[in-house]
């Protein structure tokens, strides 16, 4: 169990949608994120992929203590964070850190890369004495790959990919244990991902820092990643290894996204096993019954819009997949 | 539908019907800002067949959109000046047209898609009203006619209930419907090339899916022109024909998409299609460039790229840039050293 450095039961966040100025009435919730459980282990990467709208940014969100979840549990190093004190709280959180999305709307252009490395340690001020923060700070910029003497210069002074780097040394300012990416380079260049990806790899490395990586970039996640879990309107429907999401995938929506992804390769063209789902992902607001992929899927009986398919292991693949109809379909080396 | 295209399409002077759809030749682009001139063009040429598919490749900042937008004359100006170069469309070069003449050109002719369809449509219009409009002004229809015409073009993108959606405004459509709606527009008054720009950047990808396979269907059904402006080297090798990969404002390799990603001549291109993951570079460090494109104000002398390229010598540090070298017969490469790039590939 002391492997388990953060793990979610049931965890469930729904924002009430309501009428009225005076009298508000709640008339129904947008089920952002509906029981998800989830474990990271020391050490690992866990990958997160799914399309906007599913929730992946809830969930992250929630695992940093940024939204309250509606009801569920979230577990940080054995501790409760629901039942503990306000206090405990707070010293959990420091072991979570978050990198966030726009490298250009997360730094506040008035503060100097010095104060913003620096500033969690004003809200956690024990972790570094306050003679050594600046020292500290110039430690931090080395680590990422930045030079430690543009200490005092403003944010717009860096490029996109030097201001993620930004981003993941205020990130590592309080030494955590856990880092959530919430699509760290999805605003990135090519080339410019590529070397934020190896400075991720090489922090885990050297630190030994277990990452949760929220992104919708399938070969991203693919590289960095150790486990995938696979989410559509709120709940996870397929988690595996890595090996086992990309090369055995047993739900139609893993199928279908995997299949959609585009290969860089002119040769696998018109030979690649391509499902082009139709319709768009119907509103959190108003799930379909049943299982929620079901209004999109090309195996869907009666069964699915009656009784809500489990996440639970379903066929000789040997990892959770939550489809009455579950059945590996190798769509990435179908051409190969 | 094509007898009142070519009432238009005479009206422009000089037209060869057998000259290509479009021909970029060395276009030059500046913008004069208050902090110097950015050269975000210089010196663009491509050739685009009918039918064909010619990717344009770059990154952010490589002269891209702007090489579009200086096509569809609607490049802001002030700030952007074209300082050279011609854009013809059959044979006539747009640049020198005046701008009556250049509107029957627009849409007419070249029709382009953006990125971001949200804010390419118009909020307060419904989508029916915003189509309509096109035959109503280029084609002098009625209202009555011209909103006939839009459910079609609703139908045509395979938008369900075409008839109903049709008095529906732009943000009661979700992002892959409101993309087709930005097609439909293009493809209203039957262009012969349309130019996409990040056409799906901003979408999900199975919705990108459902976006390539719904241009690649009309492409083939009218036998368009498209020019697929894109940072994405998946999309590409999925759907272009030819391929210019740009570089701080200039074209440094053309090819044949195959050649492309099989040998690419250039070490720009090389490293790009390096640092993209790779199955069987899991667990490994990807080799991503190094250093950051530069500034379009402060473009290195010689080769642009130099500063970042692991081939680079003194020759390629002084001006002139290098030339486009001939690799082969059909694809060129703005490298001294191509050979040696192709070579250890």
């Amino acid at each position: 169990m002391s492997d388990v450095v953060l793990e979610t039961r049931d965890l469930v966040k729904h924002f009430p949608l309501t009428k009225g100025i005076v009298f508000k009435k709640q008339y129904g919730a947008v089920q952002a994120v509906d029981g998800v459980n989830l474990q990271l282990r020391r050490g690992e990467t866990l990958g997160i992929v799914g399309e906007s709208g599913c929730g992946k940014s809830t969930l992250a969100r929630m695992l940093v203590g940024l939204e309250t979840p509606t009801s569920g549990d979230l577990f940080v190093q054995g501790k409760n964070m629901s039942k503990v004190s306000a206090e405990e709280r707070r010293r959990g959180r420091r072991n979570i850190q978050l990198v966030m999305q726009d490298p250009y709307t997360s730094l506040n252009p008035r503060m100097t890369v010095g104060d913003i490395i620096g500033e969690p340690f004003e809200v956690h001020p024990d972790v570094v004495p306050k003679s050594g923060r600046r020292g500290k700070v110039q430690e931090l910029l080395e680590l990422v790959g930045l030079n430690p003497e543009h200490i005092n210069r403003y944010p717009h002074q860096f490029s996109g990919g030097q201001r993620q780097r930004i981003g993941i040394a205020r990130a590592l300012a309080l030494n955590p244990e856990i880092i959530l990416c919430d699509e760290p380079v999805s605003a990135l260049d090519v080339s410019i991902q590529a070397q934020v990806i190896n400075l991720l790899e090489k922090l885990q490395k050297e630190l030994g820092l277990s990452y949760v990586f929220i992104a919708h970039d399938l070969s991203v996640v693919r590289h960095i990643a150790d486990r995938v879990a696979v989410m559509y309107l709120g709940k996870i429907i397929e988690i595996g290894t890595e090996d086992d999401i990309y090369d055995k995938p047993t739900h139609p929506y893993t199928q279908a996204l995997l299949s959609a992804v585009p290969v860089p390769d002119p040769k696998l063209r018109g030979l690649r096993d391509q499902i082009v789902l139709t319709g768009d992902v119907p509103s959190p607001a108003n799930p379909p019954s049943g299982c929620r992929f079901r209004t999109r899927c090309w195996k869907a009986q009666d069964i699915c819009a009656e009784q809500e398919p489990l996440l639970q292991i379903r066929d000789k693949s040997g990892h959770p997949s939550a489809c009455h109809f579950a059945e590996v379909r190798d769509v990435v080396h179908a051409a190969e | 539908m094509s007898t009142d295209v070519n009432v238009k399409l005479e009206a422009l002077a000089g037209v060869d019907p057998n000259a290509l759809p479009l021909q970029v030749k060395d276009l030059h682009v500046e913008f004069r800002t208050r902090n110097g001139i950015a050269h975000a063009v210089n010196g663009v040429s491509f050739d685009l067949r009918a039918g064909e598919t010619r990717a344009i490749l770059g990154e952010s900042g490589c002269g891209k959109s702007v090489t579009a937008q200086a096509i569809m004359g609607i490049l802001d100006s002030p700030p952007g000046f074209i300082t050279g170069g011609e854009i013809l469309y059959r044979g006539v070069d747009l640049l020198k047209l005046p701008e009556s003449e250049r509107r029957k050109v627009r849409a007419n002719r070249i029709a382009m898609i953006f990125q971001d369809a949200l804010s390419a449509l118009n909020p307060v219009f419904t989508v029916g009203f915003q189509l309509a409009e096109l035959f109503r002004k280029h084609r002098g229809m009625s209202r009555k006619d011209a909103k006939v015409r839009a459910v079609e073009l609703l139908d045509l993108v395979k938008i369900p209930a075409a008839s109903q959606r049709v008095n529906d405004y732009p943000h009661q459509f979700s992002g892959g419907m409101r993309q087709r709606v930005m097609i439909a527009m293009a493809l209203a008054l039957d262009p012969e090339v349309l130019i996409a720009d990040e056409p799906t950047t901003a979408l999900d990808v199975t919705v990108q899916a459902q976006i390539m396979a719904l241009l690649a269907e009309l492409q083939r059904e009218r036998n368009m022109g498209l020019v697929l402006i894109t940072h994405d080297m998946g999309v590409v090798a999925d759907v272009a024909d030819r391929i210019s990969v740009m570089y701080a404002g200039r074209v440094i390799e053309e090819a044949g998409v195959n050649d492309i990603y099989a040998t690419p001549a250039h070490p720009y291109t090389k490293g790009l299609l390096e640092s993209i993951p790779r199955l069987d570079l899991k667990g490994h460090e990807l080799s991503a460039i190094k250093g950051l494109p530069p500034a379009l104000t402060n473009i290195p002398p010689g080769c642009a790229f130099n500063p970042r390229c692991r081939y680079a010598q003194d020759v390629c540090r002084k001006d002139p840039a290098p030339p486009l070298y001939q690799v082969s017969p059909n694809r060129t490469a703005a490298c001294h050293f191509w050979k040696e790039v192709k070579g250890d590939e």
